[in-house]
């Protein structure tokens, strides 16, 4: 009879332990739903998480500059604070700029075909540079410097500017406006609403602004070493200078911390831990100690205690794993469905929410199994004798 | 006489400490040979089992050695006295113990599978010794699936599918009719036993006392006295 060394010799053991684990059906399927509830509860909660965080940021994403200036007291892209004129020539002046454009953001209501309002977003771009400004998907760019022109998003919000055409018109603050094309964006807006692209100054007319009128100014700098020295300069005359990922942070961050979504969506991810890990966990203990006297068994045999712990690791191992999978497949198919339903359901599976996730089912897993180990790895097969 | 496989000398055990101390066994020495079917006997409490589990490398005693074929087992290690076990030592729980979740073959195997032998290998193996029990039939069902007597003949394959030197039975027939046990104690001693073998029985069922060849009696912890039973015959 062959013996098997090296890693293979391991692997009559692991399908004992596999046996085992995987012929107790009913045992294996709580397992395995306890874990896969858990899963899908943590990836869903921080998926919703993530996919809000996302459309926060969306204009940053979408806009696409490097450097962003603006009031030091603005926490996200929606509530800007306007900045005067001259803050746009001293960051132009600043070295290592290559250019340094203005833009406007506000939420606007316009009056559509029908009659009825909707709110709406609109971003009005440099009109020497039209920096940010999205690729069209139909009509051409040059015509945003025609009267009127306004450029539609069509992202899953544009259905609410009731399915316009190129040269449908409608009215923003008594100012005609008319669609002169229509444009795709990485990044779907948080509030539900749809993106009107135009001009900087065509927007500061048909829109009623307070004496400063720019929202924020975007940056190009000569090279990357130049950032650091912009961001000191425009810090020195009293505003503040972040690249693209610190301004997405920052607002990530003001989500997180200083809306309350942040800690409930914590609050229901530790709750989904303690669920998974309680069904798990005595599901696995259950498992464990009816096997018991059988673990005990086969140390008396002559199974080392490494051995059964291997057995043990390997079983809480692939029903963590399994489980994972599952979870993680279960909550891609209701993201997937619910998109189906609802285009602008702003959930993201990002490699950050499947790591948190896994983390947490490895802790479910060591947990479960340190319990199991506990219980296998002291017993004396001399108990197994007594009966 | 044939060569000592089992030489206990001097074994003491007790539980407990201070005023709740016990003594389960007390200064027993004895030799077990090859090709012998040692019966030791005697009521509920008498040291049987804590004997055995000494002499089987599973519970260290407080004072004595065990020598088994030259080796003294409780001056290994703990790995080499789980090696010994695995090697030297085929076991028949007075329960069985067998995995009611793994077939019949796979429980068999499973002393195959501690020592890294393939495992197709090992089942054939197992079905092999299936077959000696004559369990050639059942090899695909589950223990749950058999009566008494053939998860008992299951245990054996287990315990002999190893070709261990010393074969350790604890209350073989406990769980067996009279008949069925003296089948099983009858098909152990033709079949199981030979001159390279040394079966220790642990039991209490006179019916089957016919088949030793030397009982051991055992009263508090002490051997009170051995006698000489049915000839061993090749």
């Amino acid at each position: 009879m062959k013996e098997v060394r090296g890693g293979k010799a391991w692997l009559g053991i692991l399908r004992i332990a596999y046996k085992l684990l995987t012929n107790d059906r009913p045992k294996f399927a709580a397992l395995i739903v306890g874990i896969a509830f858990a899963v899908f509860l943590m990836v869903q909660m921080t998926s919703i998480f993530a996919g809000i965080l996302g459309r926060a940021s969306s204009t940053v994403t979408n806009i696409g500059a490097r450097v962003w200036v603006m009031d030091p007291a603005v926490k996200t892209v929606a509530n800007n604070i306007p900045m005067p004129d001259y803050v746009l020539d001293a960051v132009r002046s600043i070295d290592g700029v290559k250019y340094a454009v203005p833009l406007y953001s506000s939420g606007a209501l316009v009056r559509l075909k029908s009659g009825s309002y909707q709110a709406v977003t609109v971003v009005g771009l440099d009109e020497s540079s039209l920096y940010g400004r999205p690729d069209l998907v139909e009509g051409n760019v040059e015509d945003i410097y025609a009267e009127n022109a306004f450029i539609a998003v069509r992202d899953a919000e544009f259905s609410k500017l009731e399915k316009p055409q190129i040269g449908t018109e409608f009215e923003l603050n008594d100012h005609r406006g008319v669609i002169i094309g229509f444009a795709k964006v990485t990044s779907a807006g948080l509030f539900g609403t749809p993106t009107l692209y135009t001009t900087y100054k065509r927007a500061i007319q048909y829109i009623p602004s307070s004496r400063y009128t720019i929202s924020f100014i975007l940056v190009e700098p000569k090279n990357n070493a130049d950032i650091q020295h912009i961001q000191e300069q425009v810090r020195r005359i009293g505003y503040l200078a972040q690249t693209k990922e610190e301004f997405v942070g920052k607002i990530a961050r003001y989500y997180m911390f200083q809306t309350g979504l942040g800690t409930n969506i914590l609050i229901m991810t530790v709750v989904s831990f303690i669920v998974g890990l309680s069904i798990s966990g005595q599901t696995f203990y259950t498992f464990i100690l009816e096997n018991r006297e059988k673990f005990g068994a086969i140390k008396a045999i002559g199974a080392k205690g490494h051995e059964l712990l291997v057995m043990i690791l390997f079983q809480a191992t692939f029903t963590a794993l399994t489980g994972y999978g599952l979870g993680v497949g279960l909550c891609s198919l209701l993201i997937a469905l619910a998109r189906f339903r609802l285009p602008n359901y702003a959930a993201s599976i990002t490699y950050l929410n499947l790591g948190i996730a896994f983390i947490m089912v490895v802790i479910i897993a060591g947990i479960s199994s340190c319990i199991g180990i506990r219980k296998v790895v002291n017993i004396e097969p001399f108990e197994i004798f007594r009966g | 006489m044939a060569a000592a496989a089992v030489k206990a000398m001097g074994l003491v055990k007790w539980f407990g400490e201070g005023d709740a101390r016990t003594f389960a066994v007390k200064d027993v020495s004895f030799e077990a040979h090859f090709g012998e079917m040692l019966f030791i006997v005697g009521p509920s409490g008498s040291g049987k089992t804590t004997l055995l589990s000494m002499i089987s490398g599973i519970l260290r005693p407080d004072a004595g050695e065990v020598q088994v074929e030259d080796r003294k087992i409780w001056s290994m290690t703990n790995d080499e006295i789980a090696d010994f076990r695995l090697n030297t030592v085929g076991f028949v729980f007075q329960d069985y113990h067998l995995f009611p979740r793994l077939t019949t073959a796979e429980n068999v195997a499973i002393p195959l599978i501690l020592r890294r032998e393939n495992w197709d290998d090992a089942i054939k193996v197992a079905e092999t010794y299936l077959e000696i029990v004559g369990l050639k039939e059942r090899t695909g069902l589950t223990p749950r699936k058999l009566s008494g007597g053939e998860q008992q003949r299951v245990a054996i394959a287990r315990a002999i599918v190893g070709r261990p030197d010393i074969l350790i039975f604890d209350e073989p027939t406990a769980s067996l009719d009279g008949d069925t046990g003296r089948k099983i104690v009858d098909f152990i001693k033709k079949e199981i036993l030979n001159d390279r073998r040394c079966i220790i029985i642990v039991t209490h069922d006179g019916r089957i006392y016919e088949y030793a060849d030397r009982i051991m009696q055992m009263e508090d912890g002490k051997i009170m006295n051995t006698v000489q039973g049915a000839l061993h015959e090749e």
